[in-house]
């Protein structure tokens, strides 16, 4: 199973994800970024990404996407 | 606030969309990101092909073109008209009406009114509030309410962000007297202090357009636009469609008594492919009875997606069957609208090129 760096790496492989940077602040994920990175979670950790926690803080930084996973609920 | 209506009912749609078809794969390569990442968008998003008008093109063109057929065809006499509401965002001229051209250039009488309304996504609503209310007089038996929009004029082919989406059309919405219909419950709500999310800068009086509006920039992310073209702030845009439309369709239930199962079809305003299938998994609704397919094949027209959601999804079924559809508009204002009624056996419901 992918993990949610390799993902990121993947979306966008010119950035290092493990460093402690705001995502969204220094521009590493777009708006559009977000939603292929939405669609990869759900794919890979078979869960559905509530729409109202498409929010730019949820996409922050590692821990807080680890965590909207972690609290997202399984694809029936 | 909520709405009820009674006695009314749609007795016709006619859609109009241009004959060019505008493809993104071909588009692709006008915007200033890597190929691939634009390309994955696609499925996702709903870019694939779009309609777009010719320059010069404008509303009173398609609205004439459609109206026109209708009388060609016998669906609508021109003496009948006792109303004409135009509902755009993309107007011939500020001044006279777009709707009182297209009375001229049509011919049709004196005796009736003609409106223009500014309204965007959710100006299906917006229009048939107006088409009920004025069906209040006795003197107003068919209004021909219109939506319509040129609006591919004002994106910049640079602008990642609308352009891919964009989509031209105009609608054709015969609402008139039937006091045999059920209840139609309505509700909208707006947000001014947010009107800056969908926009177009220039052009108004606030400020006109000059040599500086029309120069490009960069927004930031590689999307190149100026004060005079559509601006989107996307992020925004999607959060206020989440945070906003679920409650408001539980409301619209809750007044009507009915529940999510007893609708037919949930009849969308369609931003883009990805907003609604989030949509309707917040709503628990499943995609078969809300389509995403109009923004995929014929662009986001604003208030014109509906109609033509409608003509491209049951356009045939609904000449002799009756469904219980729930209309939502979101958009430009902001503004927020849904309609919960009862739509069938209709007169026309169909879908021409111009």
């Amino acid at each position: 199973m992918k993990t949610v760096l390799g993902i990121l790496s993947e979306i966008r492989p010119e950035f290092d994800f493990t460093e402690n940077r705001d995502f969204i602040k220094e521009g590493m994920l777009d708006s559009f970024d977000i939603i292929a990175l939405v669609s990869s979670l759900e794919q890979e950790f078979l869960i559905r990404i509530d729409g109202t926690d498409i929010v730019p803080e949820n996409f922050a930084s590692l821990d807080a996407i680890e965590k909207l996973v972690r609290r997202s609920s399984k694809k029936a | 606030m909520n709405l009820l209506y009674h006695g009314r009912r749609i007795t016709g749609v006619l859609t109009v969309v241009p004959q060019k078809v505008s493809n993104f794969d071909d588009e692709a390569v006008n915007y200033s990101f890597p190929i691939e990442k634009t390309l994955r968008l696609k499925s996702l998003m709903g870019f694939k092909e779009h309609r777009i008008v010719d320059d010069g093109t404008c509303v009173s063109d398609l609205c004439v073109y459609g109206l026109q057929y209708l009388f060609d065809q016998g669906l609508v006499l021109p003496q009948d008209i006792d109303a004409l509401v135009l509902v755009t965002q993309s107007p011939d001229y500020f001044m006279p009406p777009t709707s009182n051209v297209i009375q001229g250039r049509l011919g049709l009488k004196e005796d009736m009114i003609c409106l223009d309304v500014n309204q965007g996504c959710a100006a299906f609503e917006v229009g048939l509030f107006i088409a009920f209310s004025l069906l209040d007089q006795e003197s107003i038996h068919k209004v021909a309410m219109l939506n319509a929009e040129v609006l591919s004029r004002k994106v910049s082919k640079q602008d990642r962000n609308s352009f891919p989406l964009i989509g031209d059309a105009a609608s054709i919405t015969l609402v008139e007297k039937d006091f045999d219909q059920s209840p139609i419950y309505a509700n909208i709500m707006m947000d001014g202090s947010k009107r800056e999310a969908l926009m177009i800068p220039a052009g108004g009086f606030r400020l006109p357009c000059s040599q500086d509006t029309a120069i490009p920039h960069d927004d930031g992310t590689g999307n190149l636009r100026s004060l005079e073209n559509l601006r989107m702030n996307g992020q925004d845009v999607f959060n206020f469609v989440m945070e906003k439309v679920p409650p408001m369709i539980s409301s619209l239930l809750d007044q009507s008594g009915k529940r999510l199962d007893d609708v037919n079809y949930f009849l969308f305003h369609q931003p883009n492919k990805f907003m609604l299938e989030k949509l309707a998994e917040k709503l628990g609704v499943s995609y078969k009875k809300m389509p995403s397919n109009i923004v995929e094949r014929f662009g986001n027209s604003s208030g014109v997606t509906i109609p033509t959601n409608i003509c491209y999804n049951i356009g045939e079924r609904v000449l002799n069957e009756e469904f219980i559809v729930c209309f939502a508009g979101f958009g430009s204002g902001l503004t927020w609208s849904s309609i919960l009624m009862k739509i069938g056996n209709m007169k026309f419901c169909k879908m021409i090129e111009f």
